[in-house]
Protein backbone atom coordinates (compact mmCIF):
# COMPACT_ATOMS: atom_id res chain seq x y z
CA UNK A 1 0.00 0.00 0.00
CA UNK A 2 2.45 2.39 1.65
CA UNK A 3 6.57 2.19 -0.02
CA UNK A 4 8.80 4.28 0.92
CA UNK A 5 12.36 3.34 -0.83
CA UNK A 6 15.28 5.56 -0.27
CA UNK A 7 13.75 8.99 0.59
CA UNK A 8 16.51 11.91 1.29
CA UNK A 9 15.37 15.46 2.35
CA UNK A 10 17.13 18.40 3.64
CA UNK A 11 16.50 21.78 4.49
CA UNK A 12 19.39 23.47 2.79
CA UNK A 13 22.22 21.78 4.70
CA UNK A 14 20.11 19.85 7.48
CA UNK A 15 19.75 16.29 6.38
CA UNK A 16 16.08 15.83 8.08
CA UNK A 17 15.34 12.66 6.33
CA UNK A 18 18.39 10.00 5.33
CA UNK A 19 17.88 7.47 3.45
CA UNK A 20 14.49 6.20 4.59
CA UNK A 21 12.95 2.90 3.25
CA UNK A 22 9.58 1.18 4.95
CA UNK A 23 6.84 -0.47 3.62
CA UNK A 24 3.02 -0.81 4.94
CA UNK A 25 0.71 -3.26 3.45
CA UNK A 26 -2.52 -3.54 3.43
CA UNK A 27 -4.16 -4.13 6.39
CA UNK A 28 -1.17 -3.15 8.44
CA UNK A 29 -0.50 -1.39 11.22
CA UNK A 30 2.69 0.75 11.94
CA UNK A 31 4.09 2.92 14.80
CA UNK A 32 6.65 5.05 13.92
CA UNK A 33 8.37 6.57 17.54
CA UNK A 34 11.50 8.52 18.43
CA UNK A 35 12.85 11.59 20.09
CA UNK A 36 11.58 14.43 19.28
CA UNK A 37 13.54 15.76 15.87
CA UNK A 38 13.89 12.17 14.70
CA UNK A 39 12.38 13.12 11.59
CA UNK A 40 9.27 10.75 12.26
CA UNK A 41 6.41 13.86 11.57
CA UNK A 42 8.51 14.94 8.90
CA UNK A 43 8.41 11.12 7.22
CA UNK A 44 4.76 10.57 7.70
CA UNK A 45 3.97 13.99 5.90
CA UNK A 46 6.20 13.00 3.07
CA UNK A 47 3.77 10.10 2.60
CA UNK A 48 0.76 12.50 1.28
CA UNK A 49 3.12 14.68 -0.01
CA UNK A 50 2.41 17.83 2.43
CA UNK A 51 6.08 17.54 2.61
CA UNK A 52 8.54 17.43 -0.47
CA UNK A 53 11.75 15.25 -0.27
CA UNK A 54 14.62 15.62 -2.99
CA UNK A 55 15.32 12.38 -3.64
CA UNK A 56 13.99 8.38 -3.35
CA UNK A 57 10.10 7.53 -4.22
CA UNK A 58 7.30 7.02 -2.05
CA UNK A 59 4.58 4.80 -3.79
CA UNK A 60 0.89 4.98 -2.32
CA UNK A 61 -1.65 1.98 -3.86
CA UNK A 62 1.15 2.42 -7.05
CA UNK A 63 0.96 5.75 -7.55
CA UNK A 64 4.09 8.32 -7.36
CA UNK A 65 3.54 10.93 -4.24
CA UNK A 66 5.11 14.25 -5.60
CA UNK A 67 6.07 13.20 -9.23
CA UNK A 68 5.06 15.84 -11.55
CA UNK A 69 2.23 13.60 -13.27
CA UNK A 70 0.60 12.74 -10.27
CA UNK A 71 -2.35 14.38 -9.49
CA UNK A 72 -1.42 15.64 -5.71
CA UNK A 73 -4.89 16.54 -4.61
CA UNK A 74 -6.34 13.29 -5.88
CA UNK A 75 -3.98 11.05 -4.43
CA UNK A 76 -4.61 12.92 -1.08
CA UNK A 77 -7.94 12.87 -1.14
CA UNK A 78 -7.94 8.96 -1.02
CA UNK A 79 -5.36 9.42 2.15
CA UNK A 80 -7.05 10.35 5.42
CA UNK A 81 -4.53 12.38 7.60
CA UNK A 82 -4.97 13.55 11.69
CA UNK A 83 -2.90 16.08 12.76
CA UNK A 84 -1.51 16.75 16.70
CA UNK A 85 -3.22 19.80 16.89
CA UNK A 86 -6.73 18.38 15.39
CA UNK A 87 -6.95 20.75 12.69
CA UNK A 88 -10.76 21.32 12.40
CA UNK A 89 -11.70 24.05 10.19
CA UNK A 90 -12.77 26.31 13.06
CA UNK A 91 -15.40 28.62 11.22
CA UNK A 92 -17.70 25.41 10.41
CA UNK A 93 -19.69 23.61 12.50
CA UNK A 94 -18.88 19.90 12.79
CA UNK A 95 -20.89 19.06 10.40
CA UNK A 96 -19.80 20.89 8.02
CA UNK A 97 -16.10 20.00 9.10
CA UNK A 98 -17.35 16.30 8.07
CA UNK A 99 -19.12 17.04 4.56
CA UNK A 100 -16.93 20.01 3.03
CA UNK A 101 -14.25 17.25 1.84
CA UNK A 102 -16.96 15.12 0.79
CA UNK A 103 -19.29 17.93 -1.30
CA UNK A 104 -16.06 19.98 -2.43
CA UNK A 105 -13.83 16.63 -3.40
CA UNK A 106 -15.67 13.50 -3.82
CA UNK A 107 -19.13 15.47 -5.27
CA UNK A 108 -21.10 13.95 -2.89
CA UNK A 109 -25.01 15.54 -2.99
CA UNK A 110 -25.53 17.62 0.51
CA UNK A 111 -28.16 14.74 1.68
CA UNK A 112 -25.35 11.38 0.90
CA UNK A 113 -22.34 13.95 2.63
CA UNK A 114 -24.55 14.15 5.72
CA UNK A 115 -25.32 10.70 5.84
CA UNK A 116 -22.10 9.29 5.83
CA UNK A 117 -20.85 12.28 8.36
CA UNK A 118 -23.58 11.46 10.83
CA UNK A 119 -22.89 8.03 10.67
CA UNK A 120 -19.66 8.29 11.14
CA UNK A 121 -20.33 10.58 13.98
CA UNK A 122 -22.21 8.43 15.96
CA UNK A 123 -19.51 5.86 15.24
CA UNK A 124 -16.47 8.15 17.28
CA UNK A 125 -19.27 8.59 20.12
CA UNK A 126 -20.20 12.32 19.21
CA UNK A 127 -23.92 12.29 17.70
CA UNK A 128 -25.27 14.79 20.45
CA UNK A 129 -22.31 17.58 19.07
CA UNK A 130 -23.68 17.52 15.18
CA UNK A 131 -24.32 21.33 15.23
CA UNK A 132 -21.47 22.61 17.62
CA UNK A 133 -18.25 24.12 16.51
CA UNK A 134 -14.75 22.75 16.99
CA UNK A 135 -14.03 25.21 19.87
CA UNK A 136 -17.00 24.04 22.07
CA UNK A 137 -15.70 20.84 22.66
CA UNK A 138 -13.01 19.20 23.91
CA UNK A 139 -9.49 18.30 22.86
CA UNK A 140 -10.37 14.38 22.57
CA UNK A 141 -13.65 15.15 21.43
CA UNK A 142 -11.93 17.61 18.76
CA UNK A 143 -9.66 14.81 17.66
CA UNK A 144 -12.47 12.20 17.25
CA UNK A 145 -14.00 14.80 14.99
CA UNK A 146 -11.12 14.50 13.09
CA UNK A 147 -10.36 10.82 12.80
CA UNK A 148 -14.41 11.00 11.15
CA UNK A 149 -14.06 13.94 9.54
CA UNK A 150 -10.94 11.81 7.19
CA UNK A 151 -12.89 8.42 7.34
CA UNK A 152 -15.80 10.47 5.56
CA UNK A 153 -13.78 10.55 2.30
CA UNK A 154 -13.15 6.57 2.51
CA UNK A 155 -9.59 6.68 2.47
CA UNK A 156 -7.68 3.66 1.45
CA UNK A 157 -5.14 4.07 4.61
CA UNK A 158 -4.97 6.64 7.65
CA UNK A 159 -1.75 8.43 8.74
CA UNK A 160 -1.89 9.51 12.46
CA UNK A 161 0.42 12.14 13.00
CA UNK A 162 1.22 12.39 16.92
CA UNK A 163 -2.81 12.56 17.47
CA UNK A 164 -2.81 12.00 20.88
CA UNK A 165 0.72 14.54 21.68
CA UNK A 166 -1.63 17.63 22.50
CA UNK A 167 -4.48 16.04 24.39
CA UNK A 168 -4.68 16.40 28.19
CA UNK A 169 -4.11 12.40 29.81
CA UNK A 170 -7.74 11.86 30.66
CA UNK A 171 -8.48 12.37 26.65
CA UNK A 172 -6.18 10.07 25.38
CA UNK A 173 -7.79 6.64 25.46
CA UNK A 174 -11.25 8.24 24.11
CA UNK A 175 -9.13 8.56 20.88
CA UNK A 176 -7.06 5.59 20.90
CA UNK A 177 -10.13 3.59 21.43
CA UNK A 178 -11.13 4.57 18.40
CA UNK A 179 -7.71 4.05 16.51
CA UNK A 180 -7.55 0.90 18.10
CA UNK A 181 -11.19 -0.01 16.61
CA UNK A 182 -10.36 0.88 13.26
CA UNK A 183 -7.37 -1.08 13.26
CA UNK A 184 -9.23 -4.34 14.33
CA UNK A 185 -11.40 -3.58 11.23
CA UNK A 186 -8.56 -3.92 8.88
CA UNK A 187 -7.60 -0.40 7.84
CA UNK A 188 -4.27 0.30 6.59
CA UNK A 189 -2.69 2.39 9.40
CA UNK A 190 0.70 4.77 9.64
CA UNK A 191 1.17 6.29 13.44
CA UNK A 192 3.92 8.53 14.62
CA UNK A 193 2.65 7.56 18.49
CA UNK A 194 4.62 7.38 21.84
CA UNK A 195 1.11 5.58 23.11
CA UNK A 196 3.46 1.80 23.82
CA UNK A 197 0.44 0.31 24.70
CA UNK A 198 -1.48 1.23 21.56
CA UNK A 199 1.74 -0.50 19.73
CA UNK A 200 1.32 -3.23 21.87
CA UNK A 201 -2.28 -3.65 21.19
CA UNK A 202 -2.49 -3.04 17.19
CA UNK A 203 0.96 -2.69 15.31
CA UNK A 204 2.21 -5.28 13.23
CA UNK A 205 5.07 -3.50 13.31
CA UNK A 206 7.18 -0.67 14.70
CA UNK A 207 9.16 1.59 13.24
CA UNK A 208 11.96 3.46 15.51
CA UNK A 209 14.09 6.84 14.12
CA UNK A 210 16.30 8.94 15.48
CA UNK A 211 17.95 11.96 13.47
CA UNK A 212 16.66 11.20 10.12
CA UNK A 213 17.56 7.58 10.18
CA UNK A 214 15.33 4.76 10.04
CA UNK A 215 17.15 2.67 12.67
CA UNK A 216 14.67 -0.12 13.93
CA UNK A 217 12.26 -1.64 11.57
CA UNK A 218 10.67 -4.36 13.63
CA UNK A 219 7.99 -6.72 14.11
CA UNK A 220 6.12 -5.69 17.36
CA UNK A 221 7.83 -8.71 19.29
CA UNK A 222 10.76 -8.15 18.00
CA UNK A 223 10.93 -4.87 18.65
CA UNK A 224 9.61 -4.63 22.94
CA UNK A 225 11.59 -8.19 23.09
CA UNK A 226 14.66 -7.42 22.25
CA UNK A 227 15.25 -4.10 20.24
CA UNK A 228 18.68 -4.49 18.26
CA UNK A 229 19.90 -1.05 18.99
CA UNK A 230 21.37 0.57 22.31
CA UNK A 231 19.73 4.04 21.16
CA UNK A 232 16.00 2.32 20.61
CA UNK A 233 16.90 1.10 23.86
CA UNK A 234 17.53 3.81 25.91
CA UNK A 235 14.53 5.71 24.01
CA UNK A 236 11.85 2.39 25.37
CA UNK A 237 13.54 2.64 28.88
CA UNK A 238 12.62 6.16 29.02
CA UNK A 239 9.15 5.83 27.76
CA UNK A 240 7.80 2.93 29.52
CA UNK A 241 9.96 3.54 32.88
CA UNK A 242 7.07 6.16 33.49
CA UNK B 1 -14.50 87.32 19.57
CA UNK B 2 -15.72 89.40 16.75
CA UNK B 3 -17.70 86.73 15.00
CA UNK B 4 -21.03 87.14 13.34
CA UNK B 5 -22.48 83.68 14.02
CA UNK B 6 -25.30 83.00 11.54
CA UNK B 7 -26.43 79.13 12.09
CA UNK B 8 -29.50 79.16 9.53
CA UNK B 9 -26.88 80.22 6.40
CA UNK B 10 -27.33 76.56 5.32
CA UNK B 11 -30.68 77.39 3.76
CA UNK B 12 -29.60 80.42 2.34
CA UNK B 13 -28.97 80.77 -1.54
CA UNK B 14 -25.58 80.70 -2.88
CA UNK B 15 -24.30 83.92 -3.99
CA UNK B 16 -24.56 82.83 -7.82
CA UNK B 17 -27.04 80.44 -8.41
CA UNK B 18 -31.01 79.04 -6.86
CA UNK B 19 -29.32 76.67 -4.52
CA UNK B 20 -28.80 76.61 -1.12
CA UNK B 21 -25.19 75.85 0.43
CA UNK B 22 -27.34 72.64 2.00
CA UNK B 23 -28.03 71.77 -1.35
CA UNK B 24 -23.92 72.01 -1.73
CA UNK B 25 -23.29 70.14 1.10
CA UNK B 26 -25.69 67.11 0.35
CA UNK B 27 -23.72 67.03 -3.48
CA UNK B 28 -20.86 67.29 -1.68
CA UNK B 29 -21.55 64.14 0.57
CA UNK B 30 -22.78 62.31 -2.35
CA UNK B 31 -19.57 62.54 -4.02
CA UNK B 32 -17.70 61.91 -0.34
CA UNK B 33 -19.58 58.59 -0.16
CA UNK B 34 -19.52 57.97 -3.74
CA UNK B 35 -15.91 58.26 -4.32
CA UNK B 36 -15.45 56.08 -0.67
CA UNK B 37 -17.65 53.22 -1.77
CA UNK B 38 -16.52 52.60 -4.61
CA UNK B 39 -12.42 52.85 -3.72
CA UNK B 40 -13.54 50.74 -1.14
CA UNK B 41 -14.69 48.32 -3.42
CA UNK B 42 -11.42 48.55 -5.71
CA UNK B 43 -9.63 48.10 -2.82
CA UNK B 44 -11.39 45.33 -0.79
CA UNK B 45 -11.12 43.02 -3.93
CA UNK B 46 -7.59 43.83 -4.91
CA UNK B 47 -6.31 44.39 -1.99
CA UNK B 48 -7.63 40.29 -0.95
CA UNK B 49 -6.08 38.83 -4.55
CA UNK B 50 -2.71 40.70 -3.80
CA UNK B 51 -2.42 39.90 -0.38
CA UNK B 52 -3.62 36.28 -1.12
CA UNK B 53 -0.60 36.14 -3.28
CA UNK B 54 2.11 36.91 -0.94
CA UNK B 55 1.17 34.45 0.48
CA UNK B 56 1.64 31.45 -2.47
CA UNK B 57 4.79 29.50 -2.66
CA UNK B 58 6.11 31.32 -6.08
CA UNK B 59 9.07 33.83 -5.70
CA UNK B 60 7.74 35.71 -8.40
CA UNK B 61 4.50 35.99 -7.16
CA UNK B 62 5.38 37.25 -4.11
CA UNK B 63 7.66 39.88 -5.18
CA UNK B 64 5.30 40.92 -7.73
CA UNK B 65 2.64 41.37 -4.65
CA UNK B 66 5.60 42.89 -2.45
CA UNK B 67 6.28 45.50 -5.13
CA UNK B 68 2.62 46.91 -5.34
CA UNK B 69 2.43 46.78 -1.59
CA UNK B 70 5.89 49.02 -1.42
CA UNK B 71 5.08 51.51 -4.69
CA UNK B 72 1.28 52.53 -3.01
CA UNK B 73 2.61 52.45 0.80
CA UNK B 74 5.39 54.66 0.23
CA UNK B 75 4.12 57.57 -1.72
CA UNK B 76 2.13 59.89 0.24
CA UNK B 77 -1.91 59.95 -0.83
CA UNK B 78 -1.91 63.52 -2.32
CA UNK B 79 1.14 63.18 -4.39
CA UNK B 80 -0.35 59.97 -5.56
CA UNK B 81 -3.67 62.30 -6.23
CA UNK B 82 -1.58 64.35 -8.91
CA UNK B 83 0.61 61.69 -10.03
CA UNK B 84 -2.93 60.29 -11.06
CA UNK B 85 -4.30 63.26 -12.28
CA UNK B 86 -1.35 64.86 -14.44
CA UNK B 87 0.87 62.42 -14.46
CA UNK B 88 -0.29 59.03 -15.67
CA UNK B 89 -2.25 60.81 -18.55
CA UNK B 90 0.64 61.75 -20.41
CA UNK B 91 2.30 58.51 -20.26
CA UNK B 92 -0.46 56.94 -21.74
CA UNK B 93 -0.25 55.69 -25.51
CA UNK B 94 -0.93 59.33 -27.92
CA UNK B 95 -5.25 58.47 -28.95
CA UNK B 96 -5.33 57.35 -24.98
CA UNK B 97 -3.92 60.54 -23.38
CA UNK B 98 -5.89 63.01 -25.67
CA UNK B 99 -8.98 60.82 -24.83
CA UNK B 100 -8.60 60.88 -21.23
CA UNK B 101 -7.78 64.34 -20.96
CA UNK B 102 -10.35 65.76 -23.47
CA UNK B 103 -13.30 63.44 -23.69
CA UNK B 104 -13.09 61.11 -20.80
CA UNK B 105 -16.28 61.43 -18.49
CA UNK B 106 -16.40 62.34 -14.77
CA UNK B 107 -12.43 62.18 -14.94
CA UNK B 108 -12.01 63.82 -11.89
CA UNK B 109 -14.71 61.09 -9.75
CA UNK B 110 -12.36 58.24 -12.01
CA UNK B 111 -9.30 59.50 -10.89
CA UNK B 112 -9.60 59.33 -7.58
CA UNK B 113 -11.52 56.50 -6.77
CA UNK B 114 -8.69 54.98 -8.49
CA UNK B 115 -6.13 56.24 -6.68
CA UNK B 116 -7.48 55.88 -3.27
CA UNK B 117 -8.81 52.56 -4.36
CA UNK B 118 -5.46 51.74 -5.43
CA UNK B 119 -3.48 53.39 -2.41
CA UNK B 120 -6.43 51.07 0.17
CA UNK B 121 -5.75 48.01 -1.81
CA UNK B 122 -1.82 48.18 -0.70
CA UNK B 123 -2.84 48.20 2.80
CA UNK B 124 -5.55 46.01 2.69
CA UNK B 125 -2.78 43.49 1.20
CA UNK B 126 -0.94 43.76 3.76
CA UNK B 127 -3.31 42.90 6.17
CA UNK B 128 -4.92 40.09 4.25
CA UNK B 129 -0.98 38.41 3.91
CA UNK B 130 -0.52 39.02 7.46
CA UNK B 131 -4.51 37.31 8.42
CA UNK B 132 -3.40 34.36 6.51
CA UNK B 133 0.20 33.73 8.01
CA UNK B 134 -0.96 34.04 11.68
CA UNK B 135 -2.91 30.53 10.91
CA UNK B 136 -1.63 27.92 12.10
CA UNK B 137 0.25 26.46 9.74
CA UNK B 138 -1.44 22.93 10.42
CA UNK B 139 -4.95 24.79 8.90
CA UNK B 140 -2.73 24.45 5.17
CA UNK B 141 -2.02 20.97 5.84
CA UNK B 142 -5.70 19.97 7.11
CA UNK B 143 -6.75 21.57 4.04
CA UNK B 144 -4.41 20.44 1.52
CA UNK B 145 -4.78 16.54 3.15
CA UNK B 146 -8.57 16.76 2.62
CA UNK B 147 -7.79 16.67 -1.06
CA UNK B 148 -8.32 20.37 -1.89
CA UNK B 149 -6.41 21.99 -4.03
CA UNK B 150 -4.63 24.93 -3.13
CA UNK B 151 -7.69 27.59 -4.10
CA UNK B 152 -10.26 25.29 -2.62
CA UNK B 153 -8.01 25.83 0.39
CA UNK B 154 -7.41 29.55 0.10
CA UNK B 155 -11.36 29.37 -0.74
CA UNK B 156 -13.07 27.02 1.99
CA UNK B 157 -10.52 27.10 4.83
CA UNK B 158 -7.92 29.88 5.02
CA UNK B 159 -9.48 33.17 3.88
CA UNK B 160 -12.80 32.73 5.67
CA UNK B 161 -10.75 32.61 9.32
CA UNK B 162 -8.37 35.37 7.95
CA UNK B 163 -10.76 37.79 7.26
CA UNK B 164 -12.50 37.17 10.30
CA UNK B 165 -9.13 37.68 12.22
CA UNK B 166 -8.63 41.01 10.20
CA UNK B 167 -11.91 42.62 10.97
CA UNK B 168 -10.51 45.17 13.77
CA UNK B 169 -7.42 46.73 10.87
CA UNK B 170 -10.29 46.29 8.04
CA UNK B 171 -12.32 48.55 10.13
CA UNK B 172 -10.23 51.23 10.58
CA UNK B 173 -8.89 51.12 6.88
CA UNK B 174 -12.65 51.21 5.82
CA UNK B 175 -13.20 54.10 8.09
CA UNK B 176 -9.88 55.55 6.56
CA UNK B 177 -11.37 55.77 2.89
CA UNK B 178 -14.09 57.86 3.92
CA UNK B 179 -11.62 60.64 5.70
CA UNK B 180 -8.68 59.88 2.67
CA UNK B 181 -11.01 60.49 0.19
CA UNK B 182 -11.04 64.51 1.38
CA UNK B 183 -7.74 64.35 -0.63
CA UNK B 184 -9.96 64.11 -3.86
CA UNK B 185 -10.47 67.98 -3.44
CA UNK B 186 -6.80 68.61 -4.79
CA UNK B 187 -8.22 67.53 -8.28
CA UNK B 188 -11.02 69.21 -7.79
CA UNK B 189 -13.77 66.12 -6.91
CA UNK B 190 -16.88 68.07 -6.35
CA UNK B 191 -16.72 66.36 -2.85
CA UNK B 192 -17.61 67.55 0.90
CA UNK B 193 -13.70 68.75 1.42
CA UNK B 194 -14.10 70.94 -2.06
CA UNK B 195 -17.59 72.21 -1.38
CA UNK B 196 -16.79 73.42 2.28
CA UNK B 197 -14.13 75.35 1.08
CA UNK B 198 -16.62 76.59 -1.37
CA UNK B 199 -18.95 77.25 0.79
CA UNK B 200 -16.57 79.35 2.91
CA UNK B 201 -15.57 81.54 1.06
CA UNK B 202 -18.57 82.40 -0.52
CA UNK B 203 -20.32 82.41 2.62
CA UNK B 204 -17.86 83.91 4.98
CA UNK B 205 -19.67 81.84 7.77
CA UNK B 206 -16.44 79.65 7.81
CA UNK B 207 -16.84 77.79 11.23
CA UNK B 208 -20.57 77.05 10.88
CA UNK B 209 -18.83 75.69 7.75
CA UNK B 210 -16.78 73.23 9.36
CA UNK B 211 -18.35 72.34 11.57
CA UNK B 212 -21.25 70.95 9.51
CA UNK B 213 -18.13 69.32 7.61
CA UNK B 214 -16.49 68.13 10.49
CA UNK B 215 -20.30 66.45 11.49
CA UNK B 216 -20.59 64.74 8.28
CA UNK B 217 -17.25 62.96 7.99
CA UNK B 218 -17.98 61.97 11.25
CA UNK B 219 -21.20 60.18 10.55
CA UNK B 220 -19.58 58.70 7.60
CA UNK B 221 -16.93 57.15 9.63
CA UNK B 222 -19.19 56.12 12.53
CA UNK B 223 -21.33 54.29 10.13
CA UNK B 224 -18.56 52.81 8.62
CA UNK B 225 -17.41 51.39 12.35
CA UNK B 226 -21.13 50.36 12.84
CA UNK B 227 -21.51 48.29 9.67
CA UNK B 228 -17.67 46.35 10.51
CA UNK B 229 -19.13 45.65 14.14
CA UNK B 230 -22.30 44.36 12.81
CA UNK B 231 -20.51 42.08 10.02
CA UNK B 232 -17.86 40.85 13.48
CA UNK B 233 -20.65 40.24 15.12
CA UNK B 234 -22.50 37.86 12.40
CA UNK B 235 -19.43 35.68 11.44
CA UNK B 236 -18.34 35.15 14.86
CA UNK B 237 -17.04 31.72 15.60
CA UNK B 238 -18.66 29.93 18.36
CA UNK B 239 -15.93 28.97 20.92
CA UNK B 240 -13.09 30.07 18.92
CA UNK B 241 -10.60 31.89 20.98
CA UNK B 242 -8.53 33.96 18.76
CA UNK B 243 -5.10 33.42 21.21
CA UNK B 244 -4.10 29.46 19.95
Amino acid sequence: MIEISHVNKHYGAFQVLTDCSTTVAKGEVIVVCGPSGSGKSTLIKTVNGLEPFQSGTIMVDGISVGAPSTDMPKLRARVGMVFQNFELFPHMSITENLTIGQIKVLNRSKEEAMATGLKLLDRVGLKAQAAKFPGQLSGGQQQRVAIARALSMNPICMLFDEPTSALDPEMVNEVLDVMVELAHEGMTMMCVTHEMGFARKVANRVIFMDQGHIIEDATKDDFFGTPRGERAQQFLSKILSH
Amino acid sequence: MDYHWNWGIFFVQVQNGDETYLDWLINGFGWTVAVSVSAWIIALSLGSVIGTLRTTTRPWVVMLGNTWVECFRNVPLLVQMLLWFFVVPELLPKDLSMWVKQDMPAKEFITATLCLGLFTSARIAEQVRAGIQSLPRGQHYAGMAMGFTTPQTYRYVLLPMAFRIIIPPLTSEFMSVFKNSSVAFAISVLELTFVSRQMQEDSEQGIETYVAVTALYFLCAFIANRVMSFIDKRTRVPGYVSAK
